[in-house]
C-alpha cells in the first residue's frame, strides 16, 4: 500500500486527486447540499439593487450631498471628505511627482507669437492688478464645489503686456509638473473670467491646488484650469492639451460639452 | 473485507484549479482596490499621481476579476463548490441564527463545506462585482449611455465600492484570524479535527465515502 502524508492511497479516487491529497471529497450529494438557491437570489438581488440604485441615484445623490455637505462643515476629523461626494476638491495629478515652487523659484514665461516675451516672478504677478471671482467649480467627473473665490491676474492683461502678433489664434499653457498642458483660443483667453490665479478661498494657492500659480478658466470644466502653470505660449492654432488628447473636449464650456448638462459656471 | 484503515489526518478541501481561481481573483481584486484607493483617497492620489496609468490599471484589473472564475468553470470541482455555495439548507439557517445571537458554540453552528456566512459572502460579493462591472463600463465607455446614467453609475460605483471595501476587509481579517482556513486555501488540505469542528457536515461526508468503499 502506498502512503502519502500517512494516508492510505486507496482512499483517493482513482487518480483524480493530486499526489498529496489523502482523500478526495465525494460528489456533492450529501445531506449538506440540498436547500434553496440563496446564492443565486443574492446575486440577482444585488443586480436588482444596482439597477434600482442607478434609477434613484439622482434623488439619493441630492439628499446625500446636502446631508454630507452639512456634516463636512461640522466635521473636525475630515473623514467625511473620504465619503463619496462628501464635498470639496479632489486631487488629480497626471505626473508622478510635482516639484514645489515658491517665490524664489517660481517663474512664468510668456512667449510665442508675441512682440515682447517676458518672464514673471511671483512678486511681479502679485504687483499687477488683481481680480477676484467667486463661482462654482465644476469637474468633468461630476463633483462641484460651490462659490469658490479665486484671485489673480487676468490672462488678457499678460497677453496685452506681451503684445500679441497678427496671425495668432490660440494660447497654449504648460506646467512645471512636466506633463500637463492645456490650450484656449485667443478669444477664450481674452475673457475677463480667465485668470492666472494666485489665491484661492482668499488664501495663497497651496501646492495641492496647483500653487503657487494656476490657470483659472471660470466658465469651463476644471481640467482647463491647469495647475502649476509655468508657460504661456501664443500659437497660430489650438493644440489639444493632455486630457484633450485622451478624448475630452477642447471647448470645455460647463454644461455645453463633454456630453454633460451641468449648470453653467459663468 | 480489508481491515478498516485509520482515518486520514488531512482532508482534501480545494483542488489546484480552485486554489488558482482564488489566487488569481484575489490578486486582481487587490490591484483593483489598491488603484481605486490611489484614485480616490486624496493623500494617496497626491503620493502616487500618474492618473492616466492608475486609471488604466484599475479599469483592466476590474474588468478581469470575473475571468479566473469563468475559466475555472471548466473544472468539475469549481462547479461543484459553486453549487454548494448556492444552496442554503436548514442547517445554514441555524448557523445564521446562532451567528446573529453571537452564539459561538460549535454545536449550534452546523455547517457543510461552506458555512452560511461564507455562502452569503460569496453570493453578495458575486452580485456586487457584477454591479461594479456594469457601472464601471458605463463610466469607462462614456458613449454607451446618456449622461444621467453615467452620473448615476458613478454614484452607485462609489458607494458600493465603499461597502465592498468593508466586506472584503472583513474577509481578509477573518482569514488572518484562521490559520487552518488559510492553510486549506494554500495547500488544498485541512486538518480532519478542524473540519469536524468547523464544517462537521462536510467532514461527515468523508465517512459516508469510506463506508461506501468498505462495502
Amino acid at each position: 500500500m502506498t502512503e502519502t502524508d500517512g494516508a492510505p492511497r486507496s482512499l483517493a479516487l482513482g487518480g483524480r486527486g493530486c499526489s498529496n491529497c489523502p482523500v478526495t471529497p465525494p460528489p456533492p450529494t450529501g445531506p449538506a447540499d440540498g436547500g434553496a438557491p440563496v446564492g443565486r437570489r443574492l446575486v440577482l438581488g444585488m443586480l436588482g439593487l444596482g439597477a434600482a440604485g442607478l434609477a434613484t441615484a439622482p434623488y439619493l445623490q441630492k439628499g446625500l450631498e446636502s446631508f454630507l455637505g452639512a456634516a463636512a462643515d461640522k466635521d473636525p476629523t475630515g473623514l467625511t471628505g473620504l465619503l463619496p461626494n462628501g464635498g470639496g476638491f479632489r486631487y488629480y495629478s497626471v505626473a508622478s511627482s510635482v516639484p514645489r515652487k515658491g517665490p524664489d523659484t517660481y517663474r512664468l514665461t510668456v512667449d510665442g507669437l508675441v512682440d515682447r516675451p517676458a518672464t514673471y516672478t511671483l512678486d511681479d504677478l502679485r504687483a499687477m492688478r488683481q481680480t477676484r471671482l467667486v463661482r462654482d467649480v465644476q469637474c468633468v467627473t461630476g463633483w462641484r464645489v460651490p462659490r469658490t473665490p479665486f484671485e489673480g491676474v487676468r490672462l488678457s492683461a499678460l497677453l496685452a503686456a506681451a503684445g500679441v502678433r497678427p496671425g495668432a489664434k490660440a494660447v497654449r499653457f504648460t506646467c512645471f509638473d512636466g506633463t500637463y498642458s492645456e490650450s484656449l483660443t485667443l478669444r477664450q483667453a481674452g475673457r475677463a473670467d480667465v485668470l492666472v490665479a494666485l489665491r484661492m478661498r482668499d488664501e495663497p494657492l497651496g501646492h495641492a491646488h496647483g500653487g503657487p500659480a494656476r490657470l483659472y478658466v471660470a466658465p469651463m470644466y476644471f481640467y482647463k484650469s491647469a495647475k502649476w502653470l509655468s508657460g504661456i505660449t501664443v500659437t497660430s492654432e489650438v493644440r489639444p492639451g493632455y486630457w484633450e488628447k485622451r478624448g475630452y473636449d477642447v471647448d470645455a464650456w460647463v454644461g455645453r460639452s463633454n456630453g454633460r448638462d451641468d449648470a453653467p459656471t459663468v | 473485507m480489508p481491515p478498516r484503515s485509520e482515518p486520514p489526518a488531512r482532508l482534501r478541501r480545494f483542488t489546484r484549479a480552485e486554489r488558482w481561481v482564488h489566487r488569481a481573483t484575489a490578486g486582481l481584486t487587490l490591484l483593483c482596490v489598491a488603484t481605486a484607493a490611489c484614485l480616490y483617497v486624496p493623500q494617496l492620489a497626491e503620493l502616487v499621481g500618474r492618473r492616466h496609468l492608475v486609471v488604466t490599471v484599475h479599469e483592466w484589473s476590474g474588468l478581469l476579476i470575473p475571468a479566473p472564475l469563468l475559466l475555472g468553470l471548466a473544472s468539475r470541482a469549481v462547479r461543484a463548490d459553486l453549487g454548494r455555495l448556492n444552496r442554503f439548507g436548514p442547517h445554514d439557517r441555524r448557523w445564521l441564527k446562532a451567528a446573529l445571537r453571537r452564539d459561538t458554540r460549535h454545536a449550534s453552528r452546523p455547517a457543510g463545506k461552506f458555512n452560511a456566512g461564507q455562502k452569503l459572502y460569496a453570493g453578495w460579493l458575486a452580485g456586487a462585482v457584477l454591479v461594479m462591472l456594469g457601472t464601471g463600463l458605463l463610466m469607462w465607455f462614456t458613449g454607451l449611455a446618456p449622461l444621467v446614467w453615467r452620473t448615476s453609475a458613478t454614484f452607485v460605483h462609489d458607494w458600493l465600492a465603499l461597502a465592498m471595501g468593508v466586506v472584503i476587509a472583513g474577509h481578509v481579517a477573518m482569514a488572518l484570524a484562521r490559520p487552518e482556513s488559510r492553510r486549506g486555501m494554500r495547500t488544498g488540505t485541512v486538518d480532519r479535527a478542524w473540519a469536524e469542528v468547523e464544517h462537521p457536515l462536510w467532514a461527515r461526508e468523508f465517512h459516508h465515502r469510506r463506508d461506501l468503499e468498505n462495502e
